[in-house]
């Protein structure tokens, strides 16, 4: 049986390779949000109030736009809102869980921290402790993301945009997604939110992927009926 | 005051969308349909991420062969097929950026 400790340090390494964009992330998301003429004490409180880096990046903007409370409000947590989807795929699994468990889970339920624990979650083998797989993946990420916009922010240290660090997210999903797609229904399904992706780009306030990965499931789940009724 | 009022409440918003199924999840049972349909979302989210971050340049369309986080992307995709290894991924494909971006001065 795999032990806690065990599952809490293999979630923290399996976050490190998302890490090495975070950082640039952070510290850029810490730098603008000073440009925006907003407090570094505040930029940093939106890191631990909000902790969701694109939504964090737009309500800087807002707020300096002076845009009405109402609508920096509303486009906040839209960009938030395939979290829903995260949350959907997960709950099965933390089901069992304590609710001690699920209400700090779910603060740390990010894009980053997904990946990799919906990927272990799926792998087969003892399933017992992985919630703590979770809890390391998660809070991995958590104290990276406060310490580079604490950086950004209070030292307003960056790393060249040439570097193109922020690069290492999508290639890390790219080695994630690409050895499961395994059956027909799975490589449909991704094309699908690829191609949909692209065309729904132009959508505001992020949308463009809540349609993408909607039409990619759609095409997922139509592919594996059609091969049922064959 | 106003901004701290903002900013919590857009916190406390989305962090209800994240505890929202997680919460429920022990209280109702999904339809099995709804189960199945949620096997897709991995795949299909990560790759709705990925594809626009390759084929967008500056909020421009660009397919051709001097985008070269299209071309790094590419080999990427290879080297994951072929080797299954997240590193080694990483590691060929920023590679490839950097030798495009550095020796080439691709975009």
């Amino acid at each position: 049986m795999n032990t806690r400790t065990g599952e809490f340090w293999s979630g923290v390494r399996a976050e490190l390779p998302i890490l090495v964009g975070t950082i640039p992330f952070g510290l850029i998301y810490g730098v603008s949000a000073l440009s925006q003429r907003i407090s570094a004490v505040f930029a940093q409180a939106m890191s631990g109030i909000i902790f969701a880096g694109s939504s964090q990046f737009v309500v800087a903007q807002l707020i300096n736009a002076t845009v009405p409370v109402a609508i920096i409000v509303v486009t906040g947590v839209i960009i938030n809102l395939r979290h829903i989807l995260y949350s959907a795929s997960l709950a099965p699994y933390t089901r069992h869980l304590p609710r001690r468990w699920k209400v700090v889970l779910a603060y740390l339920l990010t894009d980053e921290a997904y990946a990799v624990t919906i990927l272990h979650y799926r792998t087969p083998g003892d399933a017992t402790h992985r919630h703590w797989y979770f809890l390391g993946a998660g809070l991995a990420l958590w104290m990276t993301w406060q310490l580079s916009t604490a950086a950004g922010v209070f030292l307003g240290a960056k790393i060249p945009a040439a570097w193109s660090l922020d690069f290492t997210l999508s290639l890390t999903f790219i080695a994630f997604v690409i050895p499961v797609l395994k059956d027909r229904a799975s490589i449909i399904a991704a094309l699908v939110a690829g191609v949909g992706a692209v065309a729904a780009y132009q959508l505001p306030l992020h949308l463009g992927l809540l349609v993408a990965t909607a039409l990619g499931i759609v095409a997922g789940v139509g592919i594996q009926r059609m091969r049922k009724a064959e | 005051m106003n901004l701290w009022i903002t900013i919590s409440l857009i916190g406390l918003m989305t962090y209800g969308i994240r505890l929202s199924f997680i919460a429920l999840a022990g209280r109702l049972q999904l339809p099995s349909q709804v189960e199945d349909a949620l096997r897709y979302v991995p795949v299909a989210v990560l790759t709705a991420i990925v594809v626009p971050d390759l084929v967008y340049h500056n909020g421009a369309l660009d397919l051709s062969p001097d985008n070269a986080r299209l071309i790094a992307g590419i080999i990427a995709i290879g080297i994951a097929w072929r080797s299954r290894n997240i590193l080694l991924t990483l590691i060929g494909g920023m590679g490839i950026l950097w030798i495009l971006r550095f020796a080439f001065h691709l975009p």
